[in-house]
């Protein structure tokens, strides 16, 4: 049973004997966690027939494999679109939840409880309830098909983000505002040259979340997307895991190649940008 | 400008004066009125067109029969009749709730072990944070791919770590009665967000009270029990909440590994979740009328669990210094 007792305060530097049984278990949780994708690159690597063999090294390295996705499907488009799709999603979201949450945090407008209300309501609504007839409006602009209905939807602001942003502003000293306007600046160049540049990490965390929501997401490409030469890379990798391996082929290696693939991308993301993101989990519980 | 001056004068006073009339704001108040709407202007407009009409039209839609192929034809409480006469929704209601329930509470359990952990071995956490949120960068497709593999029953590596400790391993991606605790084990492994947040929230509990406690004698279980698990409580309900409202819609990694265009019709209903039906039933058996009522049942499906949610948590939740 795990104990709560902290650590006392002037801890010692050096190392500790209690602290090995934690380490031991949490090494072991380390390799729970992350030996699957070790697993993943190895057998990525291996012939077909050595792809469950489970061992780290493959006894044969086939790094054709990797050529052969590239050269059976069009995965080097689908990477550019999802870095496209993403990217739109992303910037769409950051600016204008920007926008919105700076109306709500600095702004005493008539109505702005009710509405900032109805805003925290709306995060309760699963995607379900508006899902069809948002497709339907999609479908009447004549939309189906294109890559638009999966990142369009950010330019108007997301709640979440929107509630998450605001508390960051409202961080922000009331007199720096109240100075600005002394100097004649004007309701949009505070939001550009105070609040958004004081807020940079937080829209970086906004930015970095939405571009992975947005590059993991199966659901809407399935829903939009037709043409293979324009799905994104999670909807690239369901048609190949559905035609290699699950057709009754049973070409793993492929499947597992095209998984590496669509994976990496995100791995670089979380080197980069791992401290943002780590931060912006631990906040977003906090503020909310 | 003399605005903030102005605003001095008049905002203070002019309003109480007159009540019992409208109200009349200062011109600085009615700007900053303008100014405040065309800034939330966005995601009104947002709101309207994509959230609040949809919202009318599927609720609309859920009392008709519409295949996009003719307007909606009017059918009744038809489709709420069919919610509970077609045994697929009932089942994949049940398949949701089974592993919702699974996922949830093992979910928080193991979280709180690993973050309380963490707390224990010093700087050295800060690497387990990291390796523990890696799987979470894993786009659900290809953890659904990956875990097809290492939950294959003959030959994945799952079974043969658990043949080392003497455990005969099921079939868990084909024997009906696994799929669902396999569907709960791939949202385990990215369990890494909700440690990241019990972790912040044990290092913002105070030292001193469990020095006080130390001084009291109060044992272990004592402490966890009386200060981790009260001070920790906001976390705690914000992360069973959302992983409830989540694990009530998860939808990828069910539809990468168990369907798609070549799957059987034999195929097992066990792994049939809410919003993989809903989805095959909106999109492939383009029934649309019929898939808004089952996404009205949803909605008010998680309405209810969070509404009771919210009245436990009520009771137990300690909020820092704000009730």
């Amino acid at each position: 049973m795990a104990t709560t007792t902290a650590a006392s305060p002037g801890a010692p530097s050096r190392f500790d004997i209690r602290r090995l049984p934690f380490l031991i278990f949490l090494t072991a949780a380390t390799f729970a966690f992350v030996y699957p994708l070790v697993w993943l690159v190895s057998a990525s690597l291996k012939p077909r027939s050595q792809v469950f063999d489970n061992e780290l090294i493959p006894r044969v390295f086939q790094p054709e494999n990797y050529a052969r996705v590239f050269d059976t499907a069009p995965v080097m488009r689908w990477l550019v679109n999802s870095l496209t799709v993403g990217f739109m999603a992303a910037a769409a979201v950051t600016l204008s939840s920007a926008l919105v949450a700076f109306g709500f945090a600095y702004f005493r407008f008539r109505g702005r409880n009710l509405l900032f209300g109805v805003l925290l309501s709306t995060m309760m609504l699963p995607g379900a309830v508006t899902m069809i007839p948002v497709y339907l409006i999609w479908n009447r602009l004549g939309m189906i098909d294109t890559q638009i209905p999966l990142w369009a939807q950010n330019l108007f602001g997301s709640a979440f983000y929107v509630f998450l942003l605001r508390q960051f502003f409202l961080g922000i000293p009331r007199e720096l505002f109240e100075a600005a306007r002394v100097d004649g600046c004007g309701y949009f160049s505070m939001f550009r040259r105070i609040a958004f540049p004081l807020c940079k990490p937080a829209l970086v965390i906004v930015f970095v979340f939405e571009f992975k929501a947005s590059w993991s997401d199966l659901m809407k490409p399935l829903i939009y997307l037709q043409t293979p030469d324009y799905f994104t890379m999670p909807r690239g990798l369901k048609s190949i895991i559905d035609a290699f391996a699950l057709s009754g082929h049973y070409e793993w290696e492929i499947a597992i190649a095209a998984s590496v693939i669509a994976v990496v991308p995100m791995i670089v993301l979380f080197a980069f940008g791992q401290r943002y993101i780590l931060d912006g989990v631990a906040t977003t519980a906090q503020k909310g | 400008m003399t605005a903030t001056v102005e605003q001095v004068a008049t905002d203070g006073q002019a309003e109480p004066v007159r009540r019992g009339r409208r109200p009349q704001r200062s011109p600085l108040a009615r700007q900053e009125d303008r100014a405040g709407w065309m800034f939330v202007a966005p995601w009104v407009i947002g709101f309207l067109v994509f959230t609040a009409g949809p919202m009318i039209a599927s609720l609309v839609l859920s009392f008709t029969d519409y295949q996009m192929i003719q307007a909606p034809q009017s059918v009744g409480l038809d489709n709420y009749r069919e919610l509970f006469n077609d045994p697929r929704v009932l089942k994949s209601l049940s398949n949701t709730f089974v592993y919702a329930a699974m996922f949830v509470p093992l979910g928080t359990i193991f979280a709180l072990v690993l973050a309380m952990m963490l707390m224990r071995v010093g700087k050295a956490g800060g690497f387990f944070r990291t390796a523990f949120y890696l799987p979470e960068m894993t786009p659900a497709v290809a953890a659904g791919a990956m875990f097809l593999l290492l939950l294959n029953g003959q030959q994945g590596l799952v079974n043969k770590v658990l043949g080392w400790v003497g455990i005969n391993g099921p079939n868990w991606t084909t024997d009906p009665n696994w799929l669902k605790p396999s569907l709960a084990m791939v949202s385990l492994w990215t369990l890494g967000g909700t440690v990241v947040i019990y972790l912040a929230a044990l290092n913002g509990v105070p030292k001193q009270l469990y020095e006080a406690a130390d001084l009291d004698g109060a044992g272990p279980l004592t402490k966890f029990f009386r200060i981790t698990v009260p001070m920790i409580s906001g976390a705690l309900f914000f992360t069973v909440i959302t992983n409830t409202i989540a694990a009530m819609q998860m939808f990828d990694q069910a539809y990468t590994m168990f369907y798609g265009p070549q799957q059987k019709a034999s195929a097992s209903e066990e792994s049939l979740v809410y919003m993989v039906y809903l989805f095959q039933n909106a999109f492939q058996f383009f029934k649309m009328g019929f898939a808004s009522a089952m996404a009205w049942l949803l909605f008010v499906i998680i309405l209810l669990i969070t509404f009771l949610q919210f009245r436990i948590g009520n009771r137990y939740v300690y909020y820092h210094g704000e009730r």
